[in-house]
């Protein structure tokens, strides 16, 4: 990670984060809009780091994964899907339903991943086609299951969507408990501390995330699978003539990738809200795409440009607890089909590598024949 | 004699050369059908039926086949506009938006121009101006996307569907504000009615297929005519397959993508136009979910080829017309297309699929769709 990307990086997100203080300091202390707007920015950032770590195991085998998005999808609707099942028809609790409806979503991730495994390695499909049918597959399959499973005639669940069991808890991390001792008296002090609570008060997919991607890291670039996974990426004629197994590596790491994109869904219907509705993923797939480009095909790079498209989507949640302080020069924030511009206007102009060429691995994309 | 003797073997020839062609999809489609008949089967529903109710719905009656026909118009100019951007080595998968901005600017013209004007304008000048209008309009919106490829190797794939969004939140912003219905009934983000002056004519009174069908089936013939009967279709193709050696026979490369980029927005908003002007006579928001996914798969299973492209929109017309039948029929929803249609284009794409279970023999020649990150 370059300077100049990390420092554009760092100038969006205070850029991003001045505006809504600007408009907002009027209703609430700084401190309190600023960890609230932390707070948001790393829960939504949640499923584009996942899904840029998804891309970044896949390319850097090289293997082009364009079907985040529809594995995504796919995971989110079965994931919800088990955790129905679970919960209504085998009657297990509430808990159990959500831990196995997690397990389901990164499943199915990984069976999304199987498939492009299948045709991209085995049967050396151009890798973008490949994906793109994985796209068009995940519409029409969770399209027509959630149409027929629920509302269909003779349906499981005759006519309705029945009550799911919920979605993951939020965990506290005690840093009030540490650190009010420290304060002593002061009610502001208390305050704050309890503000910057918040930001690390997270669900387990977001810390998750976070841990996944110093882990990944770490794999990635100080372990022998990783560097066999980036020799494969990079000149697999070479790496089959030391003994690495091409295929293996490929298939291997483009289900792990598959796993990855499997729990950012999950994040959608089992941490974020607990429901389903046709095309909710909205081309967070295609993002975190653009968040890997941008991170350089490295994790911690991928994530920091996840928290960037993360902030805007902050942003735009913050503006409309401001609504009613939101001055006139400004109320074109408020319109969200405007601000919701930020995100696609941000990846289009990240792609044209003004702040910095970006090296995708050698021979990404390239189906490797004996 | 001898003339006769070649022009029979050439006859021949073509064909040998078509069956060869339609070999792959015809059997990828048999496929397809088969694993949709499992999936019927599996969530209980009868696959005979169904697919009697897909048929009887598209090409039962004459009613039938006029929405089959309806249905295939926008079919074939976004499918079109995929094919003509593969020929030229660009996968454009934002049909979608570039619709949705041509039927957007079809529809302004179509309701504000005679306004602006303060006097209504003859139908030989309204109704051309607002198809010309929505097709350069999408032919911009492409555009960008070219001139991104060209100058700074911006991948088309991610930046076409960045523009999708980018042209959903506008349409949703202006179809809720400026450019919305204002009439005391209408809740819906919609534009006004377009003038009558801007309306396509029916071809038959009492069915709805319009003159924008046949000029579907023209645009497509004129698409074959350009590419493999013209310089500029020649540049295209030698840019679609190999850049490189383009650049080499001096073509210049970064015109040709933009132009490819551009002509193929330009097919994609006269899908959105003509809907406009010939079905709708209004811009509705989300009438056209879907459209840009279903050209890629109508491109592929046309293999590219103009032709192909029609016939291939013709199955996709023909599904999605006679689905309301099945539903009717066997009260299986509609999104079962959508699932079909996935079908086929994953043993279209996967033609390596196809040819292993029916055991037929590569030719060993492989088409370059795509290109990597790298262009």
């Amino acid at each position: 990670m370059d300077w100049k990307r990390f420092g554009f990086i760092a100038l969006v997100i205070i850029v991003l984060f001045s505006v809504v203080v600007m408009i907002g300091k009027s209703k609430q202390p700084p401190l309190l809009i600023i960890t609230s707007m932390l707070a948001t920015t790393i829960a939504v950032a949640t499923p584009l780091a996942l899904g840029a770590l998804s891309g970044v195991f896949c390319e850097r085998a090289g293997v082009v994964n364009i079907g985040i998005e529809g594995m995504m999808l796919a995971s989110a609707f079965f994931g919800w899907l088990g955790g129905i099942y679970m919960f209504n028809i085998y009657d297990f609790g509430n808990a159990l339903s959500i831990t196995l409806a997690v397990l389901f979503a990164i499943l199915t991730g990984g069976l999304m991943a199987l498939l492009l495994a299948v045709l991209s390695v085995t049967f050396k499909v151009d890798q973008i086609i490949g994906g793109t049918v994985i796209n068009i597959l995940a519409v029409g399959l969770t399209g027509f299951l959630n149409r027929q499973l629920f509302f269909g005639k003779g349906s499981v669940f005759g006519g309705s969507v029945p009550g799911s069991p919920g979605v993951l808890p939020t965990l506290h991390i005690p840093i009030t408990e540490l650190f009010a001792p420290i304060c002593g008296t002061s009610a502001t002090c208390l305050q704050n501390v309890q503000a910057i609570n918040r930001v690390f008060d997270q669900k387990p997919i977001a810390i998750g995330a976070i841990l996944l991607v110093f882990i990944s890291h770490y794999i990635l670039f100080n372990t022998r699978w990783g560097l066999r996974t980036r020799a494969v990426g990079e000149h697999p004629k070479a790496a089959d003539t030391v003994g690495i197994n091409v295929y293996k590596m490929r298939y291997a790491n483009v289900i792990i990738g598959g796993l990855f994109a499997g729990l950012a869904g999950a994040y959608f219907t089992i941490e974020s809200v607990p429901s389903f509705e046709p095309l909710l993923t909205n081309g967070r797939g295609f993002i975190s795409l653009a968040a890997m480009i941008f991170g350089n095909w490295t994790p911690i790079g991928a994530w920091a440009a996840a928290l960037v498209f993360g902030s805007s989507q902050a942003m735009l949640i913050n503006m409309q607890i401001f609504r009613d302080v939101i001055p006139p020069q400004w109320a074109f924030l408020q319109e969200s089909y405007i601000v919701g511009l930020t995100p696609y206007i941000l990846t289009m102009f990240i792609l044209t590598g003004i702040i910095g060429k970006t090296t995708p691995p050698a021979a990404d994309g390239v189906p490797y024949e004996k | 004699m001898q003339s006769e003797k070649r022009s029979n073997s050439l006859t021949k020839q073509i064909l040998r050369s078509i069956s060869e062609a339609g070999l792959i999809p015809l059997l990828a489609i048999l496929t397809a059908v088969v694993v949709g008949g499992i999936i019927i089967i599996i969530v209980g529903g009868d696959p005979i039926r169904a697919y009697t109710g897909l048929i009887e719905g598209s090409f039962g009656s004459t009613k039938a086949l006029s929405e089959t026909a309806v249905w295939a118009t926008p079919y074939i100019f976004a499918g079109l506009a995929v094919a003509l951007a593969f020929k030229g080595g660009l996968f454009n998968i934002g049909a979608e938006g570039q619709l949705a901005v041509g039927a957007v600017f079809s529809a302004l013209i179509g309701y504000a121009l005679p306004e602006w004007l303060g006097f209504s304008l003859p139908i030989y000048i309204h109704l051309p101006l607002a198809i010309i209008v929505g097709m350069l309009m999408g032919g911009i919106w492409a555009g960008i996307v070219g001139v991104l490829k060209a100058y700074t190797g911006g991948h088309e794939v991610i930046n076409t569907i960045m523009m999708n969004y980018i042209a959903l939140n506008t349409t949703s912003f202006l179809l809720n504000g400026v450019m919305k219905d204002r009439s005391p009934t209408n809740v819906i983000a919609r534009t006004p009615l377009i003038a009558d002056s801007a309306r396509m004519p029916e071809i038959f009174d009492g069915l709805r297929v319009h003159w924008g069908f046949v000029l579907a089936l023209l645009v497509a013939f004129l698409i074959w005519w350009l590419l493999n009967k013209t310089t500029l279709g020649f540049e295209i193709r030698t840019v679609g397959l190999n850049p490189d050696a383009a650049q080499y026979a001096g073509i210049n490369v970064k015109r040709t993508v933009i132009l490819t980029m551009a002509l193929s927005g330009m097919l994609a908003g006269l899908a959105g136009s003509i809907e406009v002007t010939g079905l709708n006579y209004r811009h509705e928001l989300g009438f056209s979910i879907g459209y840009g996914y279903d050209a890629i798969a109508i491109a592929l299973l046309g293999k590219s080829h103009p032709l192909g492209v029609v016939l291939a929109a013709f199955l996709f017309a023909a599904m999605r017309n006679g689905a309301t039948r099945m539903q009717f029929l066997t009260q299986l929803p509609v999104d079962l297309i959508s699932m079909l249609q996935a079908l086929i284009l994953l043993f279209v794409a996967a033609d390596a699929i196809v040819r292993y279970i029916y055991r037929i023999k590569s030719k060993g020649e492989r088409v370059v769709l795509t290109r990597g990150w790298g262009g």
